[in-house]
C-alpha cells in the first residue's frame, strides 16, 4: 500500500490543489465565507473526486479516446447528482448556502484534471487514493481559509463566538475581496515552511522529472514522450 | 588638450528635486485643508490625523527594518499616505480605525508590492475602501457641531438645496480634510505654482465631471447644482492629491489626459447613477489599475519615426 500512502500524500502536501496547483479557483473563492462552507465544499469535492476517479480508473480501457471528455463529465455528473439530492436530503443547511456551486462540481478542474492526468492512465486502487488525497487536500486549504475568513470577518469558528465582545468584525474578509487577501496570504505562508523545510534538506518539492501525474500533464509536451 | 573634460551619460540637466522635497512639499500643501479640518472639527480630528500618520511612518519603519531594506521613512512618502488617509475619514471614528487603515494602506498595499513606485494604487485610498466596505456605518456617520447628519452631496442626491458658499468655505459635515475646497485650493496653488503637479490630471478630471454632471445631473444648466457637485465630497482632494500621485498616475503627456477623462466619467457614473452619493475614492482607484494600459497604448512616437508618409 505503499503507493496509496504516496498518492494521499502528494495530495494533500506537494501538490496540493489550492495552494500549490492553484486550481479549483472559483469555488475557493466564492464558497469559503465560513469554515463549515470550506469543510462541506472541500467534503463534497472529495467524495465525488474519490467515487469518478475510481469509476474511470476501472473503465479507462472501454473508453474511447476521442469521446473520453464527454464520458468523463458523465460520470461526474452522475456523482454530483446523487451528491446533490443526498446533501438536499440529509444536510439541507449545507445545501441551502452552498447553492448553485454544488452543480457546478461537474466542472471543478481538479476533478476534471485529475480524471485526465491520473485516473485514466492508473489502476483503481492508485486512482482512488489520488482521488482521496488530491479531496483532502482541497478540503484542508478551503477549511484554513473558511477559518480564517470566519476569524475575522464575522469574530467566529465554525459558529462558535471565538473573539471578545468589544471585537468589530472587518466585514471586507467575507466579501469578495477578503478571498483573495486570505488566499494569497496562506499561499505565501506554505510556500515559506516549505522554503525553510527544503533548505533543511526535505525534499517537499517536485522533483525536475515529469513523473506523468502532475495536473498539467494532458498539456505538457514532456508527457507525450513517456509512453 | 589640455582640458579634462567630465563625460557621463544622460540626463545632463537635473532638477534640484528628490522624493524627500517633493513629498515635504506635498505636506506643506497640504497644511491648509488639515488646520481647517482641525479647526471645523476640533481636536479629536487632530488626533486622527497624528494616529494615522505614526501608523503609517511605524509601520514603514517596522517592515524596513524586519526585512533589512532601506529605510524609506525620511521620503516623508509614509507621512503623506497617513495624512491623507486622515484627511478622508470622518473626525468621528474611534482610534482604531485609523491604525487599522495606516497599517493595510502601508503594509499590504505598498511594500508587499515593492515599496514606494511600485504600489500599484493609491495606497491611502485602497485603505480608505478598504475601510468603507468592513466598517460601513461608522466610515460614513457624519458629525458636525455635535450634529450627525449627510453630507451636502447627500442631501444633493435626494434633492434637497444645499448652501453653496459654505460648501466652498467647508464649514459643513464630511471627512477630516474634504470639506473645504477653498483650502485644498490653496495647498494645490502652492503645489501648481513649484511644479509639482501640473494641471493636465486635475484639469480634464474636474472638466469632464463637470460636462458629464451638466448632461446626466438631471438639472440641466443650473450653475448652482455644478457648483455644489464640484465643492461637494472628496472631488478636490481627490482631483489635485490623490489622482496626482505619481506612482499611480500615467506618466505620458496623452495618458495623463486619457487618464483625467476616465476619472471625470467615472465619478460622474458612481455619483450620479450609483446608489451612494460619493464615488471619487472608488474612481481613483479603479482608474489606477487602468494605468498600465493607457500607458501602453499612449507611448509617444521618439523624433524621426512614424509620422505622415509621403
Amino acid at each position: 500500500m505503499n503507493k496509496s500512502m504516496e498518492r494521499l500524500y502528494n495530495g494533500i502536501i506537494k501538490e496540493n490543489p489550492t495552494f500549490v496547483l492553484m486550481l479549483g479557483m472559483c469555488p475557493t473563492l466564492a464558497v469559503t465565507t465560513s469554515a463549515i462552507n470550506g469543510l462541506g465544499m472541500g467534503l463534497t469535492t472529495t467524495v465525488i473526486l474519490a467515487m469518478s476517479n475510481l469509476m474511470i480508473s476501472l473503465l479507462r480501457k472501454v473508453i474511447p479516446d476521442g469521446v473520453r471528455m464527454p464520458a468523463f463529465i458523465v460520470i461526474v455528473a452522475s456523482f454530483v447528482t446523487i451528491v446533490q439530492f443526498l446533501l438536499q436530503g440529509y444536510i439541507p443547511f449545507l445545501y441551502e448556502s452552498l447553492g448553485i456551486y454544488i452543480p457546478l462540481i461537474v466542472v471543478n478542474c481538479i476533478i476534471l484534471g485529475r480524471a485526465e492526468a491520473y485516473a485514466s492512465k492508473n489502476p483503481p486502487v492508485a486512482s482512488l487514493f489520488d482521488g482521496i488525497g488530491m479531496g483532502l487536500g482541497f478540503t484542508i486549504g478551503l477549511t484554513a481559509i473558511g477559518i480564517v475568513r470566519e476569524l475575522i470577518g464575522s469574530g467566529t469558528i465554525f459558529g462558535a463566538q471565538v473573539m471578545p465582545s468589544f471585537y468589530e468584525p472587518v466585514t471586507i474578509f467575507i466579501l469578495a475581496p477578503g478571498a483573495f487577501l486570505v488566499l494569497s496570504m496562506l499561499t505565501a505562508i506554505q510556500n515559506k515552511v516549505k522554503m525553510r523545510a527544503q533548505q533543511k534538506g526535505k525534499e517537499t518539492k517536485i522533483g525536475s522529472g515529469c513523473t506523468g501525474s502532475c495536473a498539467s500533464c494532458s498539456s505538457c509536451s514532456m508527457s507525450g514522450k513517456k509512453e | 588638450m589640455s582640458e579634462l573634460f567630465h563625460v557621463s551619460s544622460n540626463p545632463h540637466v537635473r532638477a534640484n528635486h528628490t522624493t524627500g522635497k517633493i513629498m515635504g512639499m506635498v505636506l506643506i500643501a497640504l497644511l491648509p485643508a488639515s488646520i481647517f479640518g482641525v479647526i471645523n472639527f476640533g481636536v479629536r480630528a487632530l488626533g486622527i490625523i497624528v494616529i494615522s500618520v505614526a501608523t503609517c511612518v511605524l509601520t514603514e519603519y517596522i517592515y524596513e527594518y524586519l526585512m533589512h531594506k532601506k529605510i524609506t521613512i525620511f521620503d516623508y512618502s509614509a507621512a503623506v499616505t497617513g495624512l491623507l488617509l486622515a484627511l478622508n475619514l470622518p473626525a468621528s471614528v474611534p482610534w482604531w480605525i485609523p491604525v487599522i487603515g495606516g497599517i493595510f494602506a502601508i503594509l499590504v498595499v505598498k511594500q508587499l508590492f515593492g515599496g514606494l513606485g511600485q504600489n500599484f494604487m493609491n495606497p491611502a485610498l485602497a485603505a480608505r475602501c478598504f475601510l468603507l466596505i468592513s466598517f460601513t456605518g461608522r466610515m460614513t456617520s457624519f458629525t458636525y457641531d455635535g450634529i450627525t447628519g449627510a453630507t451636502p452631496l447627500a442631501l444633493l442626491k435626494n434633492g434637497e438645496s444645499v448652501d453653496v458658499l459654505k460648501m466652498f468655505l467647508g464649514t459643513t459635515g464630511g471627512t477630516i480634510g474634504e470639506t473645504s475646497a477653498l483650502a485644498i485650493l490653496i495647498g494645490a496653488a502652492f503645489l501648481l505654482w513649484n511644479r509639482v503637479i501640473d494641471l493636465r490630471i486635475p484639469g480634464t478630471y474636474i472638466v469632464t465631471f463637470a460636462i458629464f454632471a451638466l448632461l446626466f445631473g438631471g438639472h440641466g444648466f443650473d450653475l448652482s447644482y455644478l457648483a455644489a457637485q464640484l465643492c461637494g465630497g472628496g472631488l478636490m482632494l481627490g482631483a489635485f492629491f490623490m489622482a496626482t500621485d505619481y506612482v499611480t498616475s500615467p506618466i505620458t503627456k496623452r495618458g495623463q489626459l486619457v487618464y483625467g477623462c476616465i476619472l471625470g466619467i467615472m465619478t460622474g457614473v458612481f455619483r450620479i447613477f450609483g446608489s451612494s452619493a460619493e464615488g471619487v475614492s472608488y474612481a481613483i482607484i479603479f482608474s489606477n489599475l487602468l494605468v498600465p494600459l493607457i500607458e501602453r497604448v499612449t507611448i509617444p512616437k521618439p523624433f524621426g519615426k512614424g509620422g505622415e508618409k509621403f
